[in-house]
């Protein structure tokens, strides 16, 4: 500050001129762009690689690839049904109780919990976000098994009179199941589902809210009818995402699920999923039988990316649907 | 700033040439090397996990002998090792499995050196009954599920006198693809008329069965649940404390997986010309008839020659002190005559 500036006029700095921020400007859009892009790329990059190593075993028969359902890789026979029904059965299981305790989670930190317990919640849940998945696989695999396997023979046992039930939990010797797998995956996916639902939540307007207590509604009413329309959105792109994590999951479900080529009705059968027969093959794998594993991953890509694509428009449907004149 | 790194490297340098003179000092160990001079850098090996447990200890003491030659060696599965040797990203591989097209390595690139052997348990979970005996035959109908419960005649035929529950049978297997399945499988697949279902490092198994990963995983399968039997390595075995059957061999006597079985299917294996050999149902009385072998794979040719005495050193190592260290993992060690073959094939490969 050498000279003084009248008093009518700012004191003029140099910032660069016009001519440099307009330049930044354009090197920040590129750079930008190119970090957006990137995900593209290498999506795309990871299709193709895969794709092309994964030819060979997927064209020496597509038609059993796809809908075969006997994997012996010493025969070069690859089909890969049973563990495409495996991924759905445990992604279904898990869907089935994850969302909703998840919801409820979120419900209770942002409708009901203290303003001061709340953070401690939050806390808590997320702490099982940062669990490895590995772990989740040993304490399923060495604690919840035995523990469990008892009380699937004893539900099989309830269930045994009652036709339809009883194909879906039939007699059990082990806890290596279906059923197993898809309760570890829900534990895993309600941390992911939680927090995104609560942050859904809190977008919800508190005029909404306010004019539902107004209209005479109980605490109930104005989440069913103010919260859960404003959030249907969100909340499937947050169910979308445990989804998405439940149908990759690998070390947990290779350690729970018992790896064995079954498709049937019973959900406590052992059987084996896309991802965890990957991990447990691949290293002693050679020649078209690794191919074939990689063969499975593209498809568990494909399945990945149709379902996501499927929840888009059933979320922009619904949207307009429900929310209707609403912003 | 550069003083300072100076000063460091400095030290370092220091601290090597100090530790490497004590390693001169102490290291005039002539069995070691062939020439006596020890040899100094970084070997990796990679490959079947079956061995790791011998690998990892013979490591370990290896690096008492030569605290110079550093060797790493990953259990990444015998598959992926071979493909890795064939890349040249490692520079020896474990295998338990021989060599096939679309593996990786090319013809004549390599040589087996047998190291280790070990027997392949069938254990199983039936409280109050210790020591069944099973024939071959039984062990196939068994596996392939046309047995299904224990008091099954075909068990109770083995088994005078000893009182057998009516509980289901239940078959424990690798769901990782395992060389210890290959063996087995094998195993029932040569030995057996009535096994159907195959060989191989996976094979589908009758609906039911229970997959476990690796050999600690088919172990907590069979002590989760009673009434299964399954295969396991002995180590695994041993430290789960699993009850393990006696198997009918070659030549009709039962015999409980022991080390000293296993040496014993070795001496009655055939070596073939490159040193592969099956000891699967070997002759002998006192053999146990499911043993797996276990290779390390070289090349016949090394770029740096640096590496390749390294190499030669630590297999020739494995060979001859290592060979003690081997029961204490339950390994078994080679017999005399196949272990100088593997020692005249590692001077033969790598001069």
């Amino acid at each position: 500050m050498t000279t003084t500036a009248s008093p009518e006029s700012p004191p003029q700095v140099d910032l660069g001129g016009e001519a440099r921020s307009r330049r930044t400007d354009k090197g920040f859009t590129g750079l930008v762009t190119f970090a957006g892009l990137t995900v593209l790329i290498v999506l795309g990059l990871i299709l193709v690689t895969t794709s092309v190593q994964a030819w060979p075993a997927i064209a020496h028969d597509p038609i059993e690839f796809l809908t075969g359902t006997d994997w012996v890789p010493g025969d070069e026979i690859f089909g890969t049904l049973p563990f495409l029904y495996g991924t759905l059965v445990t992604s279904v299981i898990a869907m089935v109780v994850a969302v909703p305790v998840s919801i409820g989670i979120a419900l209770f930190i942002t409708e009901v919990a203290h303003r001061r317990s709340r953070k401690y919640i939050v806390t808590i849940v997320d702490l099982l976000a940062t669990v490895p998945s590995v772990v989740f696989g040993l304490v399923g695999s060495i604690v919840l098994i035995p523990w469990v396997t008892p009380i699937y023979q004893w539900w099989a046992g309830l269930m045994a009179p009652i036709p339809g039930l009883n194909a879906i939990f039939d007699e059990t010797n082990t806890g290596r199941n279906y059923f197993t797998a898809g309760l570890i995956l829900a534990v895993m996916c309600i941390p992911i589902i939680t927090s995104i639902s609560r942050e859904v939540f809190a977008t919800v307007p508190e005029i909404d809210k306010q004019g539902a207590y107004a209209l005479g509604a109980t605490r109930w009413e104005m989440i069913k009818g103010a919260i859960l329309p404003h959030s249907f959105g969100g909340l499937v792109g947050a169910s979308m995402l445990g989804l998405g994590r439940a149908m990759g999951e690998t070390i947990a479900v290779a350690l729970v699920i018992g790896g064995s080529l079954t498709i049937g009705t019973n959900l406590f059968e052992p059987g084996n999923t896309m991802a965890a027969v990957i991990a447990q093959q691949f290293g002693e794998s050679s020649g078209m039988h690794t191919e074939a594993l990689i063969g499975i991953g593209v498809v568990l890509f494909a399945i990945t990316v149709l379902i996501n694509f499927l929840a888009r428009t059933v979320v922009r449907r619904a949207e307009i649907k429900m929310k209707g004149a609403h912003s | 700033m550069k003083l300072n790194r100076r000063t460091i490297f400095g030290t370092i340098t220091a601290g090597a040439l100090a530790m490497s003179m004590a390693a001169c000092g102490g290291g005039s160990d002539d069995d070691a090397a062939g020439d006596g001079e020890l040899v100094s850098g970084e070997i990796t090996g990679s490959g079947a996990s079956f061995p790791d447990a011998f690998y990892a200890a013979a490591i370990e003491a290896y690096a008492e002998v030569n605290p110079e030659l550093i060797v790493t060696y990953n259990a990444v599965g015998s598959g992926t090792g071979k493909s890795e040797f064939g890349e040249g990203l490692n520079d020896f591989a474990g295998s338990d499995s021989l060599v096939k097209d679309g593996d990786g390595p090319a013809e004549g690139s390599f040589q087996y050196i047998p190291t280790v052997a070990a027997p392949i348990t069938i254990s199983y979970n039936l409280p109050g009954v210790d020591g069944l005996q099973i024939d071959q035959e039984t062990l196939a109908n068994i596996f392939q599920g046309a047995i299904t419960t224990w008091n099954d005649p075909a068990i109770a035929a083995t088994n005078e006198g000893v009182e057998l529950p009516d509980t289901a049978i239940t078959i424990a297997h690798r769901s990782d693809g395992s060389g210890t399945t290959s063996n087995f499988t094998k195993f029932l697949d040569e030995a057996t008329d009535a096994w159907t279902l195959g060989a191989g490092d996976e094979i589908t198994w009758p609906e039911g069965s229970i997959g476990g990963e690796k050999n600690t995983g088919v172990a907590t399968v069979i002590t989760q649940t009673e009434g299964a039997i399954g295969y396991v390595d002995l180590a695994d075995a041993t430290e789960t404390g699993l009850v393990t059957a006696s198997i009918e061999n070659a030549d009709g006597s039962f015999i409980q997986p022991t080390l000293e079985a296993t040496t014993a299917a070795l001496e009655g294996a055939e070596v073939a010309e490159d040193l592969s050999y099956n000891p699967l149902n070997a002759a002998g009385a006192e053999t146990y008839p499911i043993v797996a072998p276990t290779y390390i794979l070289l090349h016949t040719e090394y770029e740096d020659e640096n590496v390749a005495a390294g190499v030669k050193e630590f297999v020739n190592y494995l060979l001859t002190d290592g060979q003690d260290i081997a029961e204490d993992n339950s390994f078994a060690p080679l017999p005399d005559a196949l272990r100088q073959q593997a020692v005249d094939a590692l001077n033969e490969t790598i001069a």
